[in-house]
């Protein structure tokens, strides 16, 4: 216990004999340190947006289909409304909210333009909890019911169609028999959408409407379900797939949009390799550091050995050494990192390259994320490696001949 | 600057270690430099190519508007002869005209809402890629044949093959209605689902017949011999448009925002990870510097008390500093090519790289080349961050006193 208290006193004193090298590589290490964090903030921050923008524009975190409509979006292709056991699991613990959905192609025509989209029929009271759309229709009103007769557009489809608010236009998809099942509607209102694709892929109307429209007595297309979080969707998946059966295809958010399952395992990685590679920047530095550290006291650890102190002393001396300074290191770069996300959290403004971010499926601000995972990782990865990299000075520092230490000029 | 040069080569390798460790640290930024800036290179230009190369061209002559209504009454009067007067005034016969339309395809079993393309067969393969990429039939032939292609997924989805017919029905330039009935003459993949669903392509002649466009058509698309040669040919066809006529001439960068801002933030990201390192390496330099110059106070007092000046010795000191640089760049370069070209037998690619390359136009393995720009930069910038690493620990030699200096421990 005595000798862990010297062999502390001793590393602290040596760091500070040497102030200026001290200073240098703790400005390194909360320069490293600062810049793993913030880097990884930014990131998480994209990611996780890009994720829960998803989640509410797919929407849901789970989807039921018909096992043929993945492949094949047609009409007949449905599902009957949700009862017995699979509205049972729907109503369970694990959902928060779902909502039942139309979803054809479509074609929209005003009087002067035509566009494909995707019709989506809705209950506006379940698809409150879960969908974008409904906070995001900021001209008009949203829906008042599922046989509402008006139709909801996005803002960017309004303008390429030449149509405005109470305007008529035309829907035009197919019904289970492919005739041509047509009807005209008026726009009550007009969403925006923080990504303009999609403003112009789909299109509201309510969901009996929509089955009157495409004569689907009861069927719907998709079952869309919100459970806690994105980040573990399995015991959701699990219960409402074992409620569906086999007939249904049950999907994960990473499964319906690959992109985005891809995006949030990459980042993971990279998380981890920026975090390392930036370690190893920092640690030729820190081995440079404790190796002139080491090699400017040989006479003094060479006189300590021949005092009767054990090189397991000398050893844990010098590992301590770096341990202190890499911690303080490490309490500087996270009070920096700290310190410069949380004023950015209200959102960084990237709206330069707003349509480039658009195509990586981001929006135009960013919001740094600084997640307790990461802190700890990245700290763990720091104090391990930098002990790994400090066992060979200290061990050499350990190895000494007395004698020849002692006498070296 | 023979003696200066030979004691500072001397100098260097007083303490091997460190200053293999030092340039160590060069040495692994400068590999990473050199391998991601070569592999970020070599990914923004096949990301821009591919994307051009399948649809988009490298400039188009459009209406004003087009770009961002793509409205069909936003039109180019005359558009063949036009596009003939191209290709004379060029010297180029990559030059093709098209129009587009939405329009309601139904096959006998589906229906979905396209985007219906004119095009002329006998240009159209000169300056995009799809036609190449017909796997099943064959492309139009004549400019009037009621004929089509469509992509692998709308096939699919719609349940036809070649041969089978495909009823259009849409709106025309003056919004009256347009129907025709064509026949599939052929079918394409491209890979990318999103282009394979989306659209099908007829004739021009056919389309400007069946969606009342008289001789009108929306692009005249042209593509260059090379990239860099965009802007010359940009203004060569702004002096060839008819004087009077208020058609525009958009470059790629203008038709497609969104590539280029998706390369500048990702570059804006990679920017901020790459100054990142290079600051790390300049303080490992500093600390290394400061302490080489620190511990030579005693020698440094003595030869300027002999009479050498303090800014002959700084020279020295920069001179250490950047031999060190010199050997931190070349072994840098050296191994980074050697990586590069390794990499480049077998080609590069990531777990998740296949939906990242679906969505960016990417092949799924990554051949970089060693190439001048990218290897130099990188390292170029290391070797100026280090120079000015030891800027602070050279002047601090002007401070120095001989005779205190000598006395120094």
């Amino acid at each position: 216990m005595r000798t862990a208290a010297v062999v502390a006193r001793l590393a602290w004193r040596n760091l500070w004999r040497n102030h200026r090298r001290t200073i240098i590589m703790l400005a390194a290490i909360a320069i490293g340190v600062w810049a793993m964090m913030f880097m990884t903030a930014l990131m998480r921050g994209m990611v996780n947006d890009m994720v829960r923008d998803a989640v509410k524009s797919l929407p849901g975190h789970v989807q039921v289909h018909n096992a043929g409509y993945r492949d094949d979006p047609s009409v007949v292709n449905s599902l009957e409304m949700p009862s017995g056991e699979l509205l049972a699991a729907l109503n369970g613990p694990e959902v928060t909210a779902w909502a039942p959905r139309v979803r054809v192609p479509a074609v929209i025509s005003s009087e002067r333009e035509s566009r494909g989209v995707t019709l989506i029929g809705v209950d506006p009271a379940m698809e409150r909890d879960i969908s974008f759309v409904t906070d995001a229709t900021t001209t008009g009103r949203f829906l008042e019911g599922s046989a509402d007769s008006g139709l909801i557009i996005g803002a960017k489809l309004a303008d390429t169609l030449d149509t405005e608010l109470g305007k008529r236009v035309v829907l035009m998809s197919q019904d289970p028999d492919n005739e041509i099942a047509d009807r005209g509607f008026r726009v009550v209102g007009i969403f925006d959408a923080k990504v303009q694709n999609l403003e112009e892929a789909f299109v509201f109307i309510g969901l009996t409407t929509a089955q009157k429209m495409l004569r689907i007595d009861r069927q719907i297309h998709e079952i869309a379900i919100a459970g806690s979080g994105f980040r573990d969707v399995a015991p959701l998946e699990n219960s409402i797939a074992a409620a569906a059966g086999p007939e249904l295809s049950v999907l994960p958010w990473f499964e319906l949009d690959a992109y985005l399952g891809t995006m949030l395992g990459v980042m993971d990685g990279f998380v981890l390799v920026w975090i390392v590679v930036v370690f190893l920047a920092l640690s030729f530095g820190l081995v440079n550091t404790l190796v002139m550290a080491v090699f400017e006291r040989v006479r003094e650890i060479g006189l300590m050995l021949a005092l009767g102190m054990k090189p397991y002393v000398i050893l844990s001396q010098i590992i301590v050494e770096s341990i202190l300074l890499l911690l303080i290191g490490l309490l500087i770069g996270n009070l920096l990192a700290w310190a410069t996300v949380i004023p950015l959290q209200d959102g960084i403004d990237v709206s330069m390259v707003a349509e480039g971010m658009e195509m990586f499926g981001a929006s135009a601000v960013l919001y740094p994320e600084l997640l307790l995972d990461d802190v700890i990782m990245a700290n763990v990865i720091v104090v391990v490696l930098g002990i790994v990299a400090s066992l060979s000075p200290a061990w050499r520092a350990s190895r000494y001949q007395p004698i020849e230490a002692i006498t070296k000029a | 600057m023979g003696i200066t040069l030979r004691l500072a080569w001397r100098n260097l390798w007083r303490q091997p270690r460190r200053t293999w460790l030092t340039a160590g640290a060069m040495i692994f930024s400068n590999v990473i430099l050199v391998f991601m800036v070569s592999l970020q290179f070599g990914m923004y230009g096949m990301m821009i190519d591919n994307t051009l190369a399948v649809f988009t061209g490298h400039l188009q002559v459009q209406a004003p508007g087009y770009i961002d209504d793509k409205k069909m009454r936003q039109s180019i009067p005359d558009a063949v002869a036009l596009g003939e007067s191209l290709r004379q005034g060029l010297g180029i016969d990559t030059v093709a005209v098209r129009a587009s339309a939405f329009a309601l395809a139904s096959s006998e079993e589906r229906s979905f809402g396209v985007q219906v393309v004119g095009i002329q067969p006998d240009y159209e393969p000169r300056v995009s890629s799809l036609p190449g990429l017909v796997t099943a039939g064959r492309y139009p032939d004549s400019n009037d044949a009621l004929e089509a292609i469509v992509g692998t997924v709308l096939a699919r989805n719609l349940k036809v093959d070649v041969g089978d017919e495909l009823t259009l029905i849409g709106s025309g330039r003056d919004g009256s209605f347009a129907a025709s009935i064509v026949i599939i003459s052929g079918i394409f993949d491209s890979g990318m689902a999103d282009i394979d669903r989306s659209f099908i392509q007829i004739p021009l002649g056919t389309f400007q017949d069946v969606f009342f466009m008289e001789s009108a058509a929306h692009e005249i698309v042209i593509k260059t011999a090379d990239l860099s040669l965009v802007d010359g040919v940009v203004a060569q066809t702004e002096s060839l448009v008819p004087a009077g006529s208020d058609l525009v001439v958009h470059d790629w960068d203008a038709l497609n925002p969104g590539l280029k801002q998706a390369i500048q933030a990702d570059l804006a990201g990679a920017w901020f990870m790459y100054g990142i390192l290079v600051i790390l390496v300049a303080f490992s330099v500093l600390n290394t510097v400061l302490m080489s110059v620190l511990e030579r106070t005693r020698e440094f007092g003595i030869v300027m008390s002999l009479g050498l000046t303090p800014g002959r010795l700084g020279r020295l000191v920069m001179l250490e500093t950047s031999l060190m640089g010199i050997i931190g760049f070349v072994f840098g370069i050296l191994i980074g090519a050697g990586l590069i070209v390794y990499v480049g037998i077998n080609g590069f690619s990531y777990p998740g790289m296949d939906e990242m390359a679906d969505r960016f136009n990417m092949p799924e393995r990554i051949y970089p080349t060693v190439q001048m720009l990218p290897l130099l930069l990188g390292p170029t910038i290391v070797f100026v961050g280090t120079v000015l690493a030891s800027l602070y620990p050279a002047a601090r030699l002007n401070w120095l006193e001989p005779v205190q200096a000598m006395r120094a421990a």
